[in-house]
């Protein structure tokens, strides 16, 4: 039986499935580390040859395990930074977080050779398939799965809108600055280049894009701490975007 | 087992009541709702019992209110990692709210739906017996909107995306039918002593 007891008022709403694999990632995969780059202060990229990966829509997420020598394990969620197509690699961007301790071994330890567990991906829920025009909201490391939607966009050559507005603090804490093309904003909150203005995501760097939105109009992915993904959903949804057309990945 | 090179970990003072593969995420409180904040009003939160029972019936702020009052002080699980110890919630046993509506015998399980649409299925067994709640209350103090303010579900014995925020009332079934999470690769259950964080775990 199914009884429409439960009527969702159109001001809210949580947004729809979006079609992933079906096949459970329900197995640890060894990933070894091939290659580490820097990207900011505090944030560096760290590839990984994973060669049964069964791949990944962009958006999507993995579970990552470190194993100590008495058998303690740790393990955390993170986002993945690459393209679906990179051939049994899979790349994910990760902050130095004070205290971590998995973040501080990939900060300090790690080198290329080293083995990791990783169990992936996971979920379906913030997931681009490249199928519909996506407004990419990200702050800090929060651009990490944007990055993946960025350059699925770009390797498949997708002529789908998609346009990235990236908030970091100063230019040299913008992660992945150099492979910024037109698609992208950034937006600086504490400190710019000369001629930039300083200040946080505002109605204003919305209001063109909502103005006069693509046919069938925008799938906005937020992305970032709690307090920027509060901030920037509202502003969203006073620009008129539907609200369940928006995606949200908070931090934690 | 597979030693990653050069990893210690943090100190092993295990602490007592961390499910595997948890961390106590002390004074954080994170928040992970994928959905926008609803601008709820207490005015305007429901919660109704429907489904398999003989008396479906919707509750108001005010009448939800009239129920004994009722706490839950202990931990949370959530499915990303994070426990959180020693917490208090104040609202009203979900006992309250079931046995004036009464469920069938038929009932086996349940729908919980957020005013959001947002929704998480449970077995009955999970939702009665004093282990689960209809909270207002957060260490005494409202709820707030982002931990699901005006009134949320907790059940604190599964991990921590089965206490539907912006709760709006509870479908009972005869059959599992999966929620929002679990139609996204998560677990029926969501047992964090056991770890069942994912389906097929």
């Amino acid at each position: 039986m199914t009884e429409t007891t439960f009527p969702s008022p159109a001001r809210f709403a949580v947004p729809g499935r979006i079609a992933v694999s079906e096949q459970v990632a329900a197995r640890w995969q060894t990933a070894t580390i091939t290659g580490i780059r820097r990207e900011t202060p505090r944030a560096a990229t760290f590839r990984l040859a994973v060669p049964e990966w069964a791949g990944h829509l962009p958006g999507q997420h993995l579970m990552l395990r470190l194993t100590a020598a008495d058998g303690y394990t740790a393990q955390r969620h993170y986002s993945l930074a690459s393209a679906p197509d990179d051939s049994g690699h899979i790349e994910l961007t990760l902050d130095h977080v004070s205290g971590g301790e998995v973040s501080g071994w990939f900060h300090t330890v790690a080198r290329p050779g080293d083995r990791v567990e990783v169990r992936g991906p996971l979920s379906g829920f913030f997931a681009w398939p490249g199928d519909r025009p996506a407004l990419l909201l990200g702050a800090g490391s929060g651009v990490v799965p944007l990055m993946s939607m960025v350059r699925h966009h770009r390797a498949r050559g997708l002529t789908v809108p998609l346009r990235l507005l990236v908030s970091a603090r100063r230019p040299e804490e913008l992660i992945y600055a150099r492979e910024y093309g037109a698609e992208t904003t950034p937006v600086f909150t504490r400190g710019a280049p000369e001629g930039t203005p300083v200040g946080r995501l505002s109605a204003a760097h919305l209001a063109p894009l909502l103005a006069d939105p693509p046919p069938g109009g925008w799938e906005a992915y937020v992305c970032g701490s709690n307090s920027f993904a509060e901030h920037a959903s509202k502003l969203l949804v006073a620009a008129g975007q539907p609200v369940d057309r928006i995606r949200i990945e908070r931090f934690g | 087992m597979n030693i990653t090179r050069g990893f210690t970990g943090r100190p092993r003072a295990a602490r007592e009541g961390l499910p595997p593969g948890q961390y106590d995420a002390g004074d954080d409180w994170p928040v992970l709702s994928a959905e926008v904040t609803p601008d709820l009003s207490a005015a305007d939160w429901t919660f109704r019992v429907g489904g398999l029972v003989t008396a479906p019936r919707t509750w108001s702020w005010e009448e939800a209110h009239r129920l004994p009052a009722a706490a839950y002080e202990g931990d949370i699980h959530c499915v990303t990692g994070w426990s959180k110890f020693g917490v208090r919630f104040g609202g009203v046993s979900l006992d309250a709210f079931l046995d004036a509506a009464g469920p069938l015998p038929s009932a086996t399980h349940a729908v919980a739906h957020a005013h959001t649409g947002y929704t998480a299925n449970l077995p009955l067994a999970d939702l009665t017996g004093g282990r689960a709640w209809i909270v207002w209350e957060y260490g005494g103090r409202p709820l707030t909107p982002e931990h699901g303010g005006p009134a949320r579900l907790v059940v604190p014995h599964l991990y921590f995306w089965k206490s539907v925020k912006w709760i709006a009332g509870l479908e009972l079934l005869d059959h599992d039918e999966p929620g929002f999470w679990e139609r996204n690769g998560y677990h029926a259950r969501g047992n964090p002593w056991q770890e069942q964080r994912y389906s097929g775990d």
